[in-house]
Order: C-alpha cells, then structure tokens, then sequence
C-alpha cells in the first residue's frame, strides 16, 4: 500500500448554481441575517421543513469519485464537457475542497490547469518565466538552472526580454507550456494542454509528457484527444455526470467512450451550407459508416466489411474529383489511406450535384478497437484540396470470440494495426499422423 | 513565490507610465501642496510649532502607505482570481504581498522626507532608528484590515465600493492634517483605538519631536492592531477553502 500516490474515496462535489450565490450583495446577506430567523420559525409553525431554494440550484460536479494510483502510473481521463474531469484535477490539487469524502495525495503536486497562470501581458518573457516558475512551485535556484531549458524548448530566444503581449499567441502558448514542462513534482497533473501550438510542438509536448511518465512520475492526464490519452496513459477513467463510468487499460475504456457516442459519432451531417467543409468546387454534406446492409453502424463485426459513404455537392463542373479517407487508429498511428480508383471518375471531371462515394473495407481485415475517419477531397494534379475533414467519423471493431476471426480461440491482447485473417498452410514435413481434414 | 509576486507588482505597478517611480513620489508631495495650501494657509491649522508642509508631510508618508496598502490588499484576491482558480498556494500570500509592495514607495518617498528635514534645519537624529517599527505598525494594521475585506470582497463585491469611504472617514479620524492635540486629553487613549493614530503619532514623535508624549496611544494602537490581525488572519484561514470556488 506505500506505493499509492493518489487515494480518493467517495470524492464528491456541490457546486451552487445561479447568480445569487456567486455574487451575493451585502444587503442580501444582512437581510437574510435578520428574516431567515423569521422564516424558520414560521416554517417551524407551519410544521413544514424547511426547503431552501439552493437545493434545487445546485449540482454535484462529482459523485462518490473512489480510486487510487500508484506511484509512477500515468492515468487518462476523459469524458464529456461537464463531466467533471476538471472538478477532479482542481480538488486533486487543493485548489477547492472536496463536499465530501477526501483525497490523500502522496508527494509534491504541480498542477496544471491552464497553461500561462500568471503571465502578464506587460512583463517580458523572462520575467515571466520567473513569476510563472514560482506560482508553479519552483525555488528561484532551480528556475535559473533551467532557464535555457525553458527558453529553448519554448523556440523563443530572440524575444526573451520582449513584454509577451508582442508575442504571437503560438509563441506565448509555447513559452507557457515550456515553463510547465520543466516542473519536476512527484506528481502531476495536466488538463488539456496539448490544444496549444502546430502539429510539430503538440507532438514536442507528447514526448516530453512521456519522458516525465518514464521518469517514474505520476501523470493525471484529462484530455479530449483521445489518440494521446491512449499512447501516453496505460489505464484511463472516463467520467460521466460526475461519475466514475469505467476504469481500467485505456484503449478499452476509450473505446467504450467512442462507441457510447459520447466521442465522436459513426455519422456527421451538415446542415448549414456555411458550416459545410469544401470550397466552391465541392462541399461535404454528410459522413457516414454504413455496414453490408447500408445501415449506419457504429459497431462492427471484425469478420463484416465496413463501408465509409460520404455524400458531397459538387458546385463546379470541369474538376477532376478525387475522395479518400485516412484511417487512423486509437492510438493515433494512421493505419491506411484510401482514394477512389474509380475508372469512371479517375480522369473525367464529375458533373454538378450530389454524389456518394463509399469505401469497403474488407472483413477480417482491421484490427480490433477505435478507428477513426478523416474525409478529404482532392484533385490530384493541381494538388488542391477542396475539402479535409479530420476525425470526422469513428467506428468500433469487435472481435468476438466465435473461433472464426483471426483471433482464433486466443482470447488476449493481439498487437498490430491490422489483423487480416491469412490463408496458413500445413504439411507434414515427415511422417506424422494427422487427423483427416474432412472430419473438420 | 511571495518575492516574486511582490517584484512583480512593484514592476507593473508603473510600468506605460510616463513618469515613471516619479510617481512614488509625487503622490504624498503632491497631497501635501494641497493640504498645506488648505489647512496650512487657508484654515491655519496649528501645528505644534512645525512648519506645516513638515508636519503633513510626516503624517502623509505612513498614511498613503496605509491606505494604498489597505486599498490594495482589499481588491488582491479579486484580483488575482485567474490565480486562485488555477494554482494552490496560501492565499495568505496575496494580501501580504499587496501590502509589501508599498514599501517601495514608501522608502522613496522616506527620502523626500530626509530631503525636508534638512531643508527645514532639523536635525536628524537616532529616533530615525525606530521608523521600520513604526512602519512595520502600519503595515500590520493595514494587512489586518486588508484581510477581512480582502475576504469579504471575494464574496460581497460591495466592498469595493466601500472602500473610498472607508479610507476618507478613517482619514479624518487620524491626525494628519490636525495635531492629536487637538484632542482633549483626558479622550487621547480612546483615539487611539485607531491604530493609525499611534502610527502618526509615532512617526511626528520621532522626527518632529512634537510635544506629545505618545506611549500610552502607541500602545493602544499596536494592542488594538495585533487584535484585529488575530481576527483578520482567523476570519481569512476559515473562509480561504472557498475562495476558489466563488470568485
């Protein structure tokens, strides 16, 4: 039982909703001074109990949230807007009292909930790094040792002594996330700030949070992105109205919040023509995850193909149109791209009006788990992309236990981004009795 | 993380401004034009013998220290919600360093006042000696008030408003632009219920050598200061857990 860094038990949150309680008004205060007295004793009268409107304005973020982690375990939790994931790193950190229940936390905390607490617009990125390394728990000695560090992840060495308000927002995002990622607690716990910065730096921050995972730290990581919570955390919480809705190894646990519907769907619709993907060649109106029968799924057999149907408009004649989908899986690896060979459309230009194209994926093919789906449209030989959605659809592979799938009768973890179920052949190599294969 | 936040306001604090730390200074020289032109010539208010530009010079010093600090303090964890919300630490900290800050100024304005001490022919003396202590007094009593209202504001933003008039009344209560003679003696120990007034008091004793023999007041005032700070402190540990969740 040493090795536990954090111990919740039936962690719960209220949280009062409604203006009056937030900003309530001295006056407010005094006159409910001198009449709830009254009201009581009339209520009391009445016989009836008292019933305060707050009881019906208020929330519990959390619900009896129980769990631990052990010391150097890095755990992801995910889940819908408002579901608390946020309520919990702010308790797991001290900055709000839990309602009830307690949280024992075991070793040093940093906390990030935002990244940037206390910059200032008018200091200069220096100062700031200083001032931020402090709010953040770090002793004056250790910011200065490392300060280059800082400065040099950040990318942002020729305007270190320029006040961040003439930084880009890519700049002071980068500078904010440098100084967290130079913390060094025992246990730390990060909310969502990978959103910052191009492709390039978000993957910076993925590896710095993997090295700081295999430093032997313990990470609490709530994200949306569902790629990196896979590859970084072993095991993930998913909470749900405050809730603890699955705990356990992450790629099953997002799964499950994928196929729930709580992430993202096995179909999206545009209705607006303004918030359709494309451009004035073509524009997207709908994808979709179709199974053999056309029905939209978003569960599917391993041994069934699979179909992705995306309906678009095309706008403009004389363009040669070209759709394709990259399938990446859960743990944010692209397994496949696919564009259509079609012979028909590969060199005439598609006319006016709305088309469906639709991939199939074969059965026995994908591996098992999350896969999503991003939708583009492209004319290859000008290179344009008329439209690229990325994470439009996502679908979930099962893979039952029948005996006829790849898997066989193995019922454990099976590596690899694919699983297609080959043809093996046997023969004996000497003489051996075999069984007859008819009797198969 | 006190340091820092304390270097970082006296950074801001004049940072885009013209004029700069020159404004450290020119608040209490600028009041104290004023008051002499007013109360000094106008109204000629005694002033136990000194010239009057000294001796509303010497009250204003601690006073403006008090009051920015008092002001400050109050308006500090409103202030700095975006960190309350967001990181832990002792929430004690933002008050104190709200009121640290005014040292700053205080000091460079102590200057003006060696520079008038000496233009006016008087001589400086140990007594010098003693003003960190007074100015330690004035600081408690300004953490002390600045931490109920600093707490009451998170809740009742009222307090902000309120604030002006608090500091005109409790002006008018200290004797910055009067002498504390003026007030009858046997009435002394109970003026000095206003802490500040034992801070004044104290400041005019040491550098003017007024009359005024000021223990007594003195006392009353650190007893009456370190009282409110107790219950400021209690008030501010029991309501801190909520902080983050109503500001």
């Amino acid at each position: 039982m040493n090795n536990i860094a954090i111990d919740c038990r039936n962690l719960s949150k209220l949280y009062r909703i409604g203006e009056r309680e937030n900003y309530l008004a001295l006056r407010d205060a005094i006159a409910d001074a001198i009449y709830s007295p009254w009201r009581k004793m009339k209520n009391f009268a009445a016989g009836g109990v008292e019933k305060s409107a707050k009881d019906e304005a208020s929330l519990w973020a959390l619900r009896d949230i129980s769990f631990s982690i052990r010391h150097g375990e890095i755990v992801g939790i995910i889940g819908r807007n408002g579901a608390g994931k946020s309520t919990l790193l702010k308790i797991l950190s001290r900055i709000t009292e839990p309602s009830r229940g307690f949280a024992d936390i075991r070793g040093r905390v940093g906390s990030l909930l935002e990244v940037g607490t206390g910059f200032h617009q008018e200091l200069t990125g220096r100062e700031n790094i200083y001032f931020n390394g402090s709010i953040l728990g770090m002793k004056k000695a250790e910011i200065q040792r490392k300060f280059d560090e800082i400065v040099q992840f950040a990318e942002v060495e020729r305007f270190i002594d320029t006040p961040v308000k003439r930084y880009s927002s890519g700049m002071y995002m980068r500078l904010a996330f440098a100084v967290a990622a130079h913390l060094e607690p025992e246990i730390l716990l990060v909310d969502e700030v990978l959103a910052v910065g191009d492709t390039a730096f978000q993957k910076k921050c993925l590896s710095k949070m993997q090295e700081v995972g295999k430093e032997g730290r313990t990470v609490l990581f709530v994200s949306h992105n569902m790629p990196s919570v896979t590859r970084l955390c072993p095991r993930t919480i998913l909470l749900e109205s405050g809730k603890i809705l699955r705990d356990g190894p992450s790629h099953q646990v997002v799964s499950a919040y994928l196929r729930s519907g709580l992430g993202t769907a096995a179909m999206r619709t545009w209705t607006d023509p303004s918030g359709m993907p494309g451009n004035t060649v073509a524009r997207l109106h709908s994808v979709r995850v179709v199974n053999e029968d056309g029905e939209t799924a978003a569960n599917v057999d391993i041994r069934k193909p699979v179909g992705i149907e995306m309906d678009f408009e095309v706008l403009q004649t004389g363009h040669i149109l070209t759709p394709g989908y990259r399938f990446v899986n859960e743990e944010g690896q692209i397994v496949f791209s696919s564009y259509d060979p079609d012979p028909l459309w590969r060199r005439r230009p598609r006319p006016k009006g709305r088309h469906l194209s639709t991939a199939w994926i074969p059965g026995n093919f994908l591996s098992e788990g999350t896969m999503i789906v991003s939708v583009a449209l492209q004319t290859s030989f000008s290179h344009t992309l008329h439209f690229f959605e990325p994470d439009a659809v996502a679908f979930h592979v099962t893979d039952s236990l029948d005996g006829d799938s790849a898997r066989g009768d193995y019922g454990g973890f099976i590596p690899g981004i694919v699983r297609p179920l080959l043809q093996w052949t046997n023969r004996a190599a000497e003489e051996i009795e075999c069984p007859s294969r008819k009797a198969l | 993380m006190l340091y820092f936040l304390v270097w970082r306001d006296i950074k801001l604090r004049y940072k885009q401004t013209e004029l700069g730390i020159a404004w450290a200074i020119l608040q209490p020289f600028l009041a104290m034009m004023i008051f002499s032109l007013f109360f000094g010539r106008l109204a000629k208010i005694p002033s136990d013998g000194i010239p009057y530009p000294l001796f509303v010079y010497t009250a204003l010093l601690p006073w403006i220290f008090f009051a920015n600090g008092l002001t400050q303090s109050s308006n500090s964890l409103v202030g700095h919600s975006n960190l309350i919300t967001k990181v832990y630490f002792p929430r004690l900290i933002i008050p104190i360093s709200a009121v640290l800050t005014g040292i700053f100024d205080f000091v460079l304005g102590f200057l003006v006042l060696i520079g008038m001490l000496y233009y006016y022919g008087m001589s400086i003396n140990a007594a010098l000696l003693y003003i960190p202590l007074f100015l330690l007094l004035a600081l408690l009593v300004a953490l002390a008030i600045g931490l109920w209202l600093s707490a009451l504001n998170v809740k009742y933003r009222d307090v902000r408003y309120l604030m002006p008039f608090i500091i005109q009344i409790w002006m008018f209560a200290t004797p910055i632009a009067y002498s504390s003679t003026l007030v009858p003696e046997r009435w002394r120990v109970l003026y000095g219920l206003n802490p500040m007034v034992g801070v004044i008091e104290g400041f005019r004793w040491m550098l003017l050598r007024t009359q005024t023999q000021p223990s007594p007041m003195i006392a009353v005032s650190a007893f009456v200061a370190l009282v409110a700070l107790a219950g400021g402190m209690l008030y501010f540990r029991q309501v801190e857990k909520a902080f983050a969740d109503v500001v």
